[in-house]
């Protein structure tokens, strides 16, 4: 299932225009009781699991419980979304614990550059019909045809 | 029923955004975040505006919003040529194999941008070990642009650290909108939670496109975009089948639960050609969960066995050449499942995965630190794409290491992208290729200006995510060319205001009787989306060729099914809305049936069973090459609400 949300831990984004769950959801699936100021899924038969507003909960509030129509309960797995690598504590059923990091990236958030590794240079427009994408301009970069 | 009408008598009309920009492109998964970047680089010296809009967040819209553990496209040592090779086979023999050579040749620069990006990047250590992104760095490896070597897991897969991977590439497509935005002097060029439900044809040429119309799903907003040219970035169709979870189980899917068809349908009802909408993908994965397995059959080298502990591909393929012949051999992965599916109907089942197996035998060359690597790699290839895998194996208390698993064909998908071609014809390169194969932009519908690119770009399967990026920043250029080419701003043939009670009819409809009964959910005057979702997916299964039939129809089955479809498309205008959330679900419906129905039409008219595995039609269960190895296209008449299908050929580009 479905994301769940930690009644205790919500505190419904203080002070900021949306959720941040709310902000992420791919599917607009999270939304912020205005009267309790705190999120909930409003529609979990919709929900991919994909841990987007689990990762991103500043407060740490959202967890998922696995689909109930075929998982049994007692397991979970908890991300910890650092800036450079990610850990998951996978749980099972039976107590057993797994404990995974992985790294997710290599240029910081907010670093990153789109002329990094390509040389940036202007266009020549008039070659615009020509086969060979903005790469193969700025590198002179050859590409294959069919034989 | 009473036709419905919207005079915004209970729904508030909503205030009208009208946004006009040369290139809009609609939806930003990975196609769309390579068109951005492509046409920023083209577009913004010639003081071109590029507009970007999507549903939800860049940062984690599409079918990468979870992340991925593999690109399943990298040429890298390999040859274009093998790769069209390679994809023909697997999509059985019928396949643009000019988009995919084109395709293949600007991939890697894709991928090399992401590691650029800050992508960590699976590399092979000295010793021909396995480094991950982070290890790779630290042992100075170098990266794929400069000669380091990936880990394959395939001939044409490598693995990558991707829990991030579209947060990377979302970060470099806004960079490129922001550059544009700020040389082009616009105050706005990115549209999140703003959900477009259709594409508006020119007033003046209604074979050319002008513009889309769209609503936010936050604000009381309604969207107008008009543009010279505009991309359909958006993904294939999930849920259209009733699917094998019973409850909430159902946004398990294994393609992602918010890919309503909408690139088929918008396409379609803008009057684009489409093709081989009769494709459809059914993966077979590890049953519930859905965890990929192509990094435990090709990386780990698992084997999957019936109850006998029987290899099917090898028991059946005697008896499968008798029907499919030499498609048999080389074997793909729609013949695969017809082989899985003979011995689940025979009762020998469960199909298993044996990955304690895999794991025990990779394990007997290693230390034991480096078998907690493995392990971890295993894990990794769920939790950073299919993290309801590993919910699934610790809420059952097992482990991978220890036993095996269940592997299970699921419901159907459409899409463009993965390992299914269903999609929009488009026109080809140009420097090679038939005449009908190239109408003056690569990329290009047959709707002039209107361009598509990933799951929306039909018969070239196996992009993924790199080459979706890749063939978006294709569109992207060519989007440019045709904007030089045809510099006038097109003409809407309808006024915001009729756009408008369009738009929020549901939400009228909602306002107008839902006080009528003391449950909202069941009246008599309108439709849920929800329940309409479900109302499609139970004749779409039944009568299709769902999982409830092992994927079997024929001619007397499908015009069954079109009856009970046809009440469906007149139903669709009785969808209610009680808030914005709902109407987006009511768009996504109406794109979804419009998708079925053009599944549905295709498969009526392909008489053979071109994907076993993927379907059967029951009067024609044979390969027909004489009469059927062509291209099945088909139009849409919005205003009759009628299709046409027929025939286009084949050229075969690429020799055996």
């Amino acid at each position: 299932m479905p994301s769940f949300v930690i009644a205790e831990k919500c505190d419904g984004c203080k002070g900021q225009d949306k959720t941040a769950c709310m902000y992420i959801c791919p599917h607009d699936l999270m939304k912020l009781d205005m009267e309790s100021m705190k999120a909930w899924n409003q529609e979990p038969v919709q929900c991919w699991e994909c841990y987007n507003c689990v990762k991103i909960c500043p407060q740490q509030a959202i967890e998922v419980r696995c689909y109930a129509d075929f998982a049994p309960l007692g397991a979970s797995c908890i991300p910890m979304r650092g800036t450079d690598t990610i850990m998951w504590t996978v749980k099972f059923r039976d107590g057993m614990i797994k404990r995974f990091k992985f790294p997710i990236r290599t240029v910081e958030e907010g670093q990153l550059s789109i002329t990094a590794g390509v040389q940036d240079v202007q266009v020549d427009i008039s070659k615009i019909k020509e086969q060979g994408l903005y790469t193969q301009q700025a590198t002179g970069e050859t590409f294959q045809v069919p034989a | 029923m009473e036709a419905k009408v919207n005079n915004f008598e209970y729904v508030e009309k909503p205030e009208i955004v009208e946004i006009e920009t040369d290139l809009l492109i609609i939806g930003g998964g990975m196609a769309g975040c390579g068109t951005a970047y492509e046409a920023d680089k083209w577009a913004t010296p010639q003081g071109m505006k590029v507009t970007m809009v999507d549903k939800a967040a860049i940062d984690r819209s599409g079918a990468v919003a979870m992340g991925l553990s593999a690109i399943n496209t990298y040429v890298g040592e390999n040859n274009p040529a093998d790769f069209v090779k390679y994809v023909r086979q697997d999509l059985m023999g019928i396949t643009r194999e000019d988009l995919v050579y084109d395709l293949a040749r600007w991939v890697d620069d894709s991928v090399h941008l992401f590691e650029d990006w800050g992508l960590p990047i699976w590399k092979k250590g000295d010793d021909n070990e396995s480094l991950d992104g982070h290890a790779a760095n630290k042992a100075d490896k170098p990266s794929l642009r400069d000669g380091g070597k990936p880990v394959r897991s395939g001939k044409w897969q490598i693995m990558i650290n991707g829990e991030s991977y579209k947060v990377i590439v979302g970060e470099a497509a806004k960079l490129s909108l922001e550059n544009n935005r700020k040389a082009t002097g616009v105050d706005q060029n990115l549209f999140e939670r703003v959900f477009i439900i259709k594409v508006l044809n020119d007033k003046n040429d209604p074979t050319k496109v002008a513009g889309a119309v769209g609503f936010s799903v936050r604000e009381h907003k309604m969207y107008i975009f008009k543009c010279k040219t505009a991309l359909l970035g958006g993904g294939g169709c999930v849920n259209f089948f009733r699917g094998r979870a019973t409850a909430e189980g159902q946004g398990r899917a294994w393609f992602p639960v918010w890919n309503s068809g909408s690139n088929y349908a918008m396409g379609a009802e803008a009057g684009a050609e489409l093709v081989l909408m009769e494709n459809r993908f059914v993966p077979a994965r590890f049953k519930d969960g859905y965890g990929p397995v192509g990094a435990w059959f090709l990386l780990f080298k698992a084997k999957a066995t019936n109850s006998l502990g029987e290899d099917y591909c090898v028991t059946h393929a005697d008896e499968a050449r008798k029907l499919y012949g030499k498609y048999v051999d080389n074997i793909g992965t729609c013949m695969r499942n017809h082989m899985m599916i003979i011995d689940m109907k025979a009762g020998k089942g469960p199909i298993k995965i044996h990955t304690d197996v895999a794991l025990q035998t990779l394990g007997e060359t290693m230390s034991k630190k480096e078998m907690k690597h493995l392990e971890a790699e295993a894990w990794e290839d769920f939790l950073d794409m299919s993290i309801s895998q590993a919910g699934v194996w610790a809420a059952n208390n097992m482990a991978p290491e220890k036993v095996p698993s269940e592997l299970m064909p699921s419901e159907p998908y459409m899409l463009g992208s993965h390992a299914g071609c269903a999609g929009l014809w488009v026109s080809g390169p140009g420097d090679f290729g038939p005449a009908d194969y190239f109408w003056g932009y690569n990329r290009m519908t047959t709707v002039k200006g209107m361009f598509t690119a990933g799951d929306g770009c039909g018969a070239s399967g196996h992009k993924f995510s790199s080459g979706s990026h890749a063939e978006g920043r294709v569109a992207g250029k060519s989007m440019v060319d045709y904007c030089i080419d045809n510099p006038t701003m097109p003409e809407f043939a309808e006024t915001a205001d009729e756009l408008a009670a369009e738009v929020y009819l549901p939400m009228e409809t909602w306002g107008k009787f839902s006080g009528y009964t003391t449950d909202p959910n069941i009246n008599p005057e309108y439709i849920r989306p929800a329940m309409m979702q479900q109302r499609l997916q139970k004749v779409m299964d039944e009568y299709v060729g769902g999982v409830s039939t092992y994927y079997m129809t024929s001619k007397t089955m499908l015009e069954e099914g079109f009856f009970y479809m046809n009440m469906i498309k007149e139903d669709v205008e009785h969808m209610c809305a009680e808030d914005l959330h709902e109407l987006l679900r009511v768009w996504e419906n109406h794109h979804r049936i419009v998708a079925a129905e053009a599944h549905a039409q295709h498969i009526y008219f392909r008489e053979e069973t071109r994907y076993p595995g993927y379907y059967y039609r029951g009067d024609f269960l044979a390969i027909d090459d004489e009469n059927w190895k062509c291209f099945t296209n088909s139009t849409y008449d919005k205003n009759t609400k009628e299709w046409k299908v027929f025939k286009r050929d084949y050229h075969q580009l690429i020799p055996e």
